[in-house]
């Protein structure tokens, strides 16, 4: 059986990488792509920690988890085409009608 | 599960009928017609969905009453697999979500009539975040918090952009949804991290869990990163970049219901979940949050100075009452836990009241909102002027508004706690924010202004307003019913915190 700590390590690297995809990309599009990376990090996460424990409250969320990243996906996919609509592009750094 | 535990649920059950209601009313209603959002003549249209959604309101009030019939003690918390708890603390605060929500339709009412969006699918939307806000405050749960949190989050990111034709609205409701979902998966990432070290996600097994337990880095990364999603949810520095974007770019009803409703719902969780489930590391957590609490005050009261648009201004005042707010939460007492309930109460109506000004001088979309809108307002409207007066002093903590109040339990069971220089950051922070609060009381009587932006009170506004200033002095001048309350609505909570902090 592989270890748990390989999957914790190999999420933990997924997620860094969502974050820093967040923190990088300029198009709304891969910035939503970086977050669903680290959304399914976690998801990994709890799984190998559900494993572990032979429990099934780890695996019943990460259910939960992608329902509700699947309407996440739903309503940022909608705004970012209202944000097209209006601008012509979805690059994040273009979007600076407001600042201080 | 069984059938018996579905009772608990009665209120949450009747708000989703509701809002499904809401949302399939205009179709029934033009035989099955294709309605848009942007095409919908409103109108005739826009009232029957207000009388329908105050209505649902009412039914969920009574849902909440009559269910609070069931409330006993911790036994409470074992309904649907210890998920769900009907205590007196998920009662406080539904009624108190359920009384915004329904003067946030007030408000709303002749906004949305004046602009050319439905009705229908907005109330439709702020049921649905009501039933999540609702949903949150009962979990006991982390899978539970969680859910009811993402069902608020996801609806306040479609109504952040529901004027769909205007740039600012879209544009607030991208930097809402992008910073949003990064804080949910950070939040998700310290939950994972919590259930790996403590092997459940119920706070009070959690917490037992945690007691056994000695510091550990997983653990500490796990609290710190859940403490991070939450602090963004209740807009703490160095987490509030989103507030003053998102909080111009709304719609103003929208920005009310996020400053009100949506922020106490988030610190009715960030209380439960740190007193019930992190109670045992608390001095590992309070250092970090006091730090946080701090910024919040010191950056959200500061940056407030130079701001002239006034949905900005109170972006940034609402930051700083989050650190406020902070101080309770970090005193781990029950003094603190009647501190948060309280200032949730004084908060959202003192913030209410100004909203319903705000909003009287916003004839459409984005008009009345700067600073200089406001001058000479006690000339041509002085009662409104004089209201405003009551409700930006209680923001700022002065008697006898109830604001004061708020601010002496707070700073009291910070003081209490051991952490004395940061209640005496939040009196000087509250000093500061006086000087923000009286330049728009300058503006209103001591410019002359050329009174530009309209007044248009209707009947909604003015009832509005009247609550929440009879709320304001009422609580200010007899503070008794309302601390009362705190004490009976603090229930199981505070007295385990009490409990355990004697046992050490």
């Amino acid at each position: 059986m592989i270890p748990t700590h390989y999957f914790l390590i190999l999420s933990a690297i997924l997620f860094t990488i969502g974050v820093v995809g967040v923190l990088t990309r300029k198009n709304g599009i891969t910035i939503f792509m970086s977050i669903e990376l680290m959304v399914n990090a976690v998801n990994l996460t709890f799984l190998a920690y559900a494993r572990q424990f032979h429990q099934v409250h780890g695996l019943i969320f990460v259910f939960f988890i992608m329902a509700i990243a699947a309407a996440e996906a739903a309503v940022g996919l909608a705004i970012f085409i209202t944000l097209f609509h209006h601008r012509d592009t979805i690059d994040v750094d273009e979007a600076n009608l407001m600042h201080w | 599960m069984t059938w018996g535990d579905t009772i608990y649920l009665l209120p949450e059950i009747v708000i989703s009928i509701g809002a499904c209601l809401l949302l399939i009313a205009p179709v029934m209603r033009r035989g099955g017609g294709v309605v848009r959002a942007s095409g919908a003549p409103s109108g005739g249209g826009a009232r029957t969905a207000k009388w329908t959604m105050l209505a649902i309101l009412v039914l969920t009030a009574v849902a909440v009453i009559a269910s609070s019939g069931l409330v006993a003690d911790v036994a409470q918390t074992k309904t649907f697999a210890s998920m769900f708890a009907l205590d007196s603390f998920a009662i406080f605060f539904k009624l108190l979500f359920i009384a915004t929500m329904a003067m946030l339709v007030l408000l709303s009412d002749d906004y949305l009539a004046a602009s050319r969006y439905s009705a229908w699918e907005y109330y439709s939307l702020l049921s649905f975040a009501l039933c999540g806000m609702m949903f949150m405050v009962s979990g006991v749960h982390l899978a539970a918090i969680y859910i009811g949190l993402e069902l608020l989050s996801l609806s306040s990111y479609i109504l952040a952009g529901y004027f769909k034709n205007e740039l600012k609205s879209t544009e607030a409701a991208m930097k809402y949804f992008v910073l949003g979902t990064v804080s949910s998966a950070i939040l998700l990432y310290g939950i994972s991290l919590i259930y790996g070290v403590t092997g459940t996600l119920n706070l009070m097994r959690i917490a037992d869990a945690m007691s056994t337990l000695v510091t550990n880095d997983a653990l500490m990364f796990g609290i710190m990163l859940l403490g991070a999603g939450l602090c963004f949810k209740i807009a703490a520095a160095p987490f509030h970049v989103w507030t003053p974007d998102v909080y111009e770019g709304a719609p103003t009803p929208i920005t009310a219901f996020l400053s009100t409703a949506s922020k106490s719902a988030a610190f009715a969780i960030f209380a439960r979940i740190f007193y019930v489930g992190m109670h045992h590391f608390r001095l590992d957590w309070q250092v970090v949050l006091a730090i946080i609490a701090a910024l919040s005050m010191i950056i959200g009261n500061l940056a407030a100075i130079t701001q002239d648009n006034i949905k900005r201004m109170l972006a940034y005042s609402s930051i700083g009452h989050a650190g406020y707010v902070l101080l309770g939460i970090i005193s781990v007492s029950e003094m603190g836990l009647y501190g948060v309930l309280v200032y949730s109460v004084v908060y959202v109506f003192a913030t209410l009241g100004i909203w319903a000004t705000v909003l009287m001088l916003s004839k459409h979309e984005y008009a009345g909102e700067q600073v200089s809108d406001f001058e000479g307002l006690h000339r041509r409207a002085p009662l409104w002027a004089f209201a405003m007066i009551i409700f930006l002093l209680s923001l700022g903590g002065i008697p006898p508004t109830a604001g004061f109040i708020g601010k002496y339990f707070l700073f009291y069971a910070a003081v209490g706690a051991g952490f004395g220089w940061l209640a005496i950051v939040a009196v000087l922070m509250s000093a500061v924010s006086m000087f923000f609060y009286f330049r728009i009381v300058m503006a209103m009587y001591l410019r002359d202004g050329d009174g530009q932006a309209e007044v248009v009170s209707s009947g909604g506004l003015k009832l509005v307003a009247a609550i929440c200033l009879v709320v304001t002095l009422l609580f200010g001048i007899l503070p008794g019913p309302l601390v009362e309350q705190a004490k009976i609505s603090g229930g199981w909570v505070a007295k385990r915190v009490a409990a355990n902090n004697a046992q050490r």
